[in-house]
């Protein structure tokens, strides 16, 4: 145990050189940071309490599992190019869409966001030595591991993967319709990722609650902490309520219990009679978590949105305010939504839950034009991380519009379960994990590392994805409102759906080659590395004060925390941020539209007097 | 203290208005039950901290001994110099190896639901002795 001392303040801006605002300027990255310490090698992954190195096994981890569930995306794909392949088996097919589904969601979408950049940026966006439990965020990340490693397993025992979708719905989800070991393990991997989820999300509210540096108020959080920590409250509401189904499906598959099967029970002589169970009441728990899941996986990728189009438009980020609560609003209605997925059963409240449901759409709607709003009139850059998250812009758009559709019950009857909805959660999600994932995966690359990803490698990715993406979903939605069931291996000639699978196909493979690119891009950077420095896009945020990688346990030193701008401030005392609700003026025009301040530098700042 | 007192409040009472309007429309005790759960997520820390607030500026909610005012947490202060936090942030682990075997004393247990309980013979001692080893640690102070 060390015990850590407060890093002392930079009061006077000359105590301090400024950061290297240009990659490759000659500053080379430092490296004695968390590698220095402890023990090393390959003691070290198994050892470390580090933020930085539990986030970044996370981030690897994720990364890997999001490659093999490509794959298993792929072979689905290349089925349905001719209606009647026999390229998989039925239960082969099955068992891909539902460890796709179980791998992509559970596994890669959330951790990466979570357990992966929330570990290793929160605590350095807001002055943080460590996570409030370093022991408890390392089980964290070995018991998604070990779950991680369980979900696999499921491929090599008899009887296969489990081949109920990820959703595993009562009663096809019982021993007697799913029977083997495979369904089990499937059950004991989500308990044990339920539960590092719910040590995340512990951390991550005990973190942000208690570690802020001085002057690092609720309010000057950054966007993506302040994200975090919604996701942190959401996780706390969502996963024990799975992780609860879960063990009560267990019971029902094991121990003859029958809380989802409407069998089995006993009849009083002479009464009615009384069942004691309902597949129903799966589905009810199962979504009370599965759509706050939804928004845990979305919020922190919003968080990173915001936190790249500000650097990248050389301006604050537009309604500070109004973007925090937008995701507090976005998180309380999440959680009283559940039954839109639903409404064909019959059972559920039809108006309740789709006027909840439109709801949603207005806090969103709000982001959209914040994020609008903060690159209207800058000064816009198209880095990768800029030009993802403007992918991102686009894509969860049209996720978004197509799910307002579908919390219309009309709608929703007329094109559920079909290709409709495949395409409608894929636009959102791959919108969010992937865009904007892989916009943070860019962005903060050089903090991780000291090093640049290639911005030609980078723009080859993502142009290649932007064009695959829309290729591969938008006939989707077409062939879904043609009536294409979804999770069909097989479907008939006649009836003109082929022509669409075969397009989307073909911009799957597309999206497939665009990640060939990364990986190139990381193997280059990792031979040829160009020295990033500490700040290389002149970033806003506490994080880029420090060097790249940081140093153990954070920060040496630490800049007066006056806004949510700390480091562009202690950069540019010129140009200082305005606090939240005080008059300002800016530079030259004054009309507070974030115009250049007219130095010279374009940095399209409003200013006060401070 | 105080923001996030009224975060998680806020919370806990649109949790609490939803599940009564939900309750008395559809009488559903499922959905009934996890909203009510929602509402104490939110009301229970969020008490907490209220209260911590409260008396943090000399205020006393049930509680009748003596009270120091000491004012806001540097952390919460908009004028706070970073020398106010100075002195020593927490105390942390360098390194632990009892999370990893912790870990593997879960992932053994689980797998014994699935394969047989012969592995809960490997997955019990590993996980006692994780929380003994985790335990010592701490009380000793010093890393592994």
């Amino acid at each position: 145990m060390t015990d850590v001392i407060a890093p002392p303040g930079v009061q006077e801006r000359e105590a301090l050189p400024l950061p290297p605002l240009i990659p490759g300027d000659g500053h080379e990255p430092s490296h004695g940071g968390h590698e220095a310490h402890g023990p090393t090698g390959i003691l070290k992954w198994l050892t470390s309490t580090d933020h930085k190195v539990i986030g970044l096994s996370y981030m690897i981890t994720a990364i890997a599992i999001f490659y093999l569930s490509g794959i298993m995306a792929l072979l689905m794909r290349l089925q349905l190019t001719s209606p009647h392949s026999s390229l998989l088996s039925f239960s082969q097919f099955n068992a891909l869409f539902t460890m796709h589904g179980s791998l992509m969601l559970y596994l890669f979408a959330g951790p990466v966001a979570f357990g992966g950049l929330a570990n290793y940026v929160v605590p350095l966006q807001i002055g943080a030595p460590d996570m409030a439990f370093p022991r408890l965020n390392a089980l964290s990340y070995w018991l998604y591991l070990t779950g991680s490693i369980t979900m696999l397993m499921t491929f090599f025992v008899a009887g296969g993967a489990a081949q109920f979708g990820w959703v595993a719905y009562a009663p096809l989800s019982s021993a007697t319709s799913s029977p083997g070991a495979g369904p089990d393990l499937w059950i004991m991997a989500l308990l044990l990722t339920g539960f590092s989820a719910i040590f995340t999300g512990v951390n991550l509210c005990g973190t942000i609650f208690y570690l802020r540096a001085p002057g690092m108020t609720m309010f000057r959080m950054p966007i993506f902490t302040w994200n975090m920590l919604v996701t942190g409250i959401l996780i706390l509401i969502a996963f024990p309520v799975l992780t609860a189904a879960l063990i009560m499906l267990f019971a029902d598959r094991h121990f003859g219990t029958h809380i989802y099967t409407a069998v089995g029970c006993h009849l009083v002589s002479g009464a009615p009679a009384v069942s004691c169970g309902s597949p129903l009441l799966w589905q009810n728990l199962f979504w009370f978590f599965g759509h706050p899941e939804v928004y845990i996986l979305a919020l922190p990728f919003f968080g990173i949105v915001t936190e790249i189009l500000p650097v990248f438009s050389r301006k604050p980020v537009f309604g500070y305010k109004g973007m925090v609560f937008a995701t507090m609003a976005i998180a309380a209605l999440s959680t009283g939504v559940w039954a839109h997925h639903m409404f064909t059963t019959g059972a559920v409240l039809l108006p309740f839950f789709s006027f909840l449901s439109l709801l949603i759409a207005v806090p969103t709607g709000i982001k959209f034009f914040n994020w609008i709003g903060t690159m209207w009139h800058g000064q816009l850059t198209f880095t990768v991380p800029m030009l993802f998250s403007i992918g991102f812009l686009f894509a969860f758009l049209m996720g978004g519009v197509t799910g307002i559709m579908l919390a219309s019950p009309p709608i929703d009857f007329a094109t559920h379960d079909t290709y409709f909805v495949v395409a409608h959660f894929h636009q959102v999600l791959f919108g969010t994990a992937v865009f904007a994932g892989f916009a943070g995966v860019y962005y903060w690359y050089p903090k991780m590392f000291g090093r640049m990803l290639r911005e030609s490698l980078g723009k080859w990715h993502f142009w290649l994805m932007f064009i695959g993406f829309w290729v591969t979903f938008m006939p989707q939605y077409v062939v879904g409102l043609l009536g294409m069931p979804r999770r069909v291996a097989s479907y008939p000639s006649n009836l003109g759906w082929q022509s669409y699978n075969i397009v989307s196909t073909v911009g799957a493979f597309i999206i497939a080659i665009s990640f060939a690119f990364l990986l190139v891009n990381f193997f280059v950077s990792w031979r040829k590395p160009v020295p990033a420095g500490n700040n290389p896009w002149d970033a806003h945020t506490l994080e880029w004060f420090t060097t790249s990688p940081p140093p153990h346990h954070n920060y040496t030193h630490l800049p007066p925390i006056r806004s949510e701008r700390p480091t562009w401030d202690y950069n540019h005392p010129d140009a200082l941020t305005v606090p939240h609700g005080r008059s300002a003026h800016t530079n030259g025009n004054g009309n507070g539209n974030g115009k250049s301040n007219g130095n010279g530098k374009g940095n399209g700042k409003v200013t006060a007097d401070v | 203290m105080r923001i996030e007192s009224l975060f998680l409040l806020f919370l806990g009472a649109f949790f609490g208005i939803v599940g009564l309007v939900y309750w008395f429309w559809g009488y559903d005790d499922g959905g009934g039950v996890m909203l009510l759960g929602a509402t104490l997520l939110g009301f229970l820390p969020g008490s907490y901290y209220f209260f911590w607030h409260q008396r943090f500026h000399g205020r006393k909610y049930f509680y009748w001994g003596k009270v120091h005012a000491a004012g806001d947490r540097p952390s919460d202060r908009e004028d706070a110099e970073m020398a106010d936090g100075a002195g020593t942030v927490d105390s942390f682990p360098g390194s632990s190896i009892w999370p990893f075997v912790l870990g593997m004393g879960a992932f053994m247990s689980v797998l014994a639901l699935v394969f047989g309980t012969w592995l809960l013979f490997l997955g019990v001692p590993l996980i006692l002795t994780a929380l003994t080893g985790v335990t010592a640690e701490s009380r000793r102070g010093g890393t592994v």
